[in-house]
């Protein structure tokens, strides 16, 4: 079985961000970057259906500029079998549909069985590119899994609101969009660091891959105005701790 | 301007969300059409045109069916936008239809203006003002940013439809949440847990203030997800929906399905480092702090 796993590259999104001289959106210098959290979810996917079944392959794939290899080495020590990057240091401005297109003419014809992605990236979260993927491609799409269970076809569940899930059954191929809590992503330990080094990487230019023009411009990216009703606090820990007892036996009737 | 609405049903139900679409389209004084699938006893009201599909006959979300029926009626009408709520079901059709239709979509829009749409990025701590440069556009609304000012009123003109496209996923049931356990609904102080708590071992330093104030312990997503915290315990859209007469968010981010679950609350507390976090936007009170130095003394001052 041959599975493909896309993931990005994010920020830390505890990050102090500031807006680029385009405003159009952040600066890149000098913050920290990691996984796309909902995609660590999507790795730990494929990983385990490799360890249910002898006969799986997993490829990670990233887009974007040549930072984004740290990502896709973590992935391999966590147990995907080989990498594929779609170097393009535009990819910040491309929209999802761009992106999807990149990927899709890629995988188009290698055939993959599943295709994992996380549901939405941390940063841009528009949640379309794994959907986009799976229409390009013409085969089916289940987004927002919480659950998966390989047992020759595949069941998952996927997370609606309020606490309910749909369960639904699906054959490959298939492009499975993770949701936060589908599994408990490994940590890559020193062995498999060390054997990911040796695990084949590919590295194609953007241009090589067919993508379409952008659908929409972003005219401006900015921090929201604060809307000015809360009170800040600052200060020595006991200090504030008697301060907001104040304010709550004030303006709260639970005190 | 005219817009095409896409309703939502669940399990045979008209969902209250659906009344965001129609505020949406009331704030840009569009025409409204909408597509529903579901049943002519239980419409939505509003003055315009239903496309309605027998939701006997087409069963739970099916993308491929719920796909052809959005862009049959998108043939007829010719909208300039189609707007789906940012849900499960939305996010899940939004991009189906968008490709199909090679529109642009934007997602989790929290405002319009000028013909630009406004979202959130990077969990909500900055904004992107959007541009379409494609003749129709998709977009999902956030829940909550567009409820109707008025009541809802109308009995719309109803045209029925029907979709025959076979799926390639198939809807086996629903699985309701394991046991429920806590009410959190009826708390009248919570103390919520949030990914800056750290680790699980910490936790029973915010479960102690929630004792001392004699309210209950929340959790937020990632807090669940790592089972710190039992799942029961989580708020937000898959979670509890609360509204306590104080709400104390203890390193909590803030991400946009949080909010939407206790920004109703009468008195917040956000404790946070981050001066930018998003909690701070719906918060009355930011106490800028490391949650397991204040906390504990926060605790011992109410002896």
């Amino acid at each position: 079985m041959k599975v493909l796993v896309c993931i990005k590259q994010v920020p830390d999104m505890e990050s102090k961000f500031k807006v680029n001289a385009q405003n159009n959106w952040f600066d890149e210098n000098d913050l920290a970057y990691r996984i796309n959290e909902y995609d660590e979810y999507a790795i730990e996917q494929a990983v385990q259906l490799k360890e249910q079944l002898s006969d799986v392959d997993v490829t990670v794939l990233c887009v974007g500029p040549a930072r984004v290899k740290e990502a896709i080495k973590k992935a391999l020590a966590m147990g995907c079998d080989r990498a594929v990057h779609i170097e393009d240091t535009e990819s910040y401005i491309k929209d999802s549909s761009q992106v999807a297109s990149l990927i899709a003419d890629f995988a188009k014809d290698k055939s993959y069985d599943i295709i994992f992605t996380g549901m939405q990236s941390q940063d841009r979260g528009s949640a379309q590119v794994g959907v986009i993927v799976s229409e390009l491609l013409n085969i089916a799409c289940v987004s927002t899994i919480a659950d998966f269970e390989y047992n020759e076809g595949i069941t998952v569940k996927r997370e609606l609101e309020g606490g309910l899930k749909s369960i639904i059954k699906v054959d490959t191929p298939v492009v499975l969009t993770c949701q936060l809590g589908l599994n408990t992503p490994r940590y890559p330990t020193l062995p498999n660091i060390m054997k990911a080094k040796k695990k084949e990487l590919i590295t194609i230019d953007s241009l090589e891959l067919s993508s379409s023009d952008s659908l929409n411009e972003t005219l401006n990216f900015y921090y929201p105005q604060k809307s000015g009703g809360s009170l800040i606090l600052e200060g020595d820990v006991p200090e504030l701790a008697d301060k907001l007892i104040a304010i709550l036996k004030e303006k709260t009737s639970v005190l | 301007m005219k817009i095409l609405l896409v309703g939502e049903y669940r399990e045979n139900k008209l969902l209250d969300v659906t009344y965001d679409l129609i505020g949406f389209a009331d704030k840009l004084e569009a025409d409204k059409v909408m597509l529903a699938v579901g049943y002519e006893e239980d419409i939505p009201k509003f003055d315009g045109k239903l496309y309605l599909a027998d939701a006997k006959a087409l069963g739970e979300y099916n993308p491929s069916a719920h796909k052809q029926l959005v862009l049959d009626v998108v043939e007829k009408e010719n909208p300039d936008l189609i707007v789906f709520i940012h849900s499960s079901f939305g996010w899940d059709l939004a991009p189906r239809v968008a490709t199909s239709l090679k529109a642009t979509q934007f997602t989790e829009v929290i405002d319009y203006k000028d013909n630009s749409f406004i979202v959130p990025s990077c969990n909500s701590k900055l904004r992107r003002e959007l541009k379409s440069k494609t003749a129709k556009t998709v977009i999902t609304i956030q829940a909550g940013a567009f409820t109707p000012l008025t009541e809802a009123l109308g009995t719309p003109e109803i045209e029925n439809i029907s979709s025959d496209a076979s799926s390639n996923v198939n809807f086996v049931a629903y699985e309701e949440a394991e046991e429920k356990g806590l009410d959190l609904t009826k708390a009248e102080i919570i103390v919520t847990a949030g990914r800056g708590v750290g680790k699980k071992d910490n936790i029973p330093i915010i479960q102690a203030l929630a004792d001392k104030l004699g309210g209950e312990l929340g959790a937020s997503r990632p807090v669940a997800d790592n089972a710190w915290v039992d799942q029961s315990h989580q708020v937000g859209t898959t979670g509890q929906t609360v509204s306590p007469k104080l709400y104390i968010a203890c390193g909590v981010s803030g991400a946009i399905q949080h909010l939407a679950g206790m920004k109703k609350s009468e008195f917040i507390v956000a404790v946070n480092t981050d001066k930018d976090a998003p909690i701070n936007e719906v918060a009355d009170i930011l106490v800028v702090a490391d949650v397991l130095q204040f906390v504990p003394a926060l605790t011992s001052k109410l002896s």
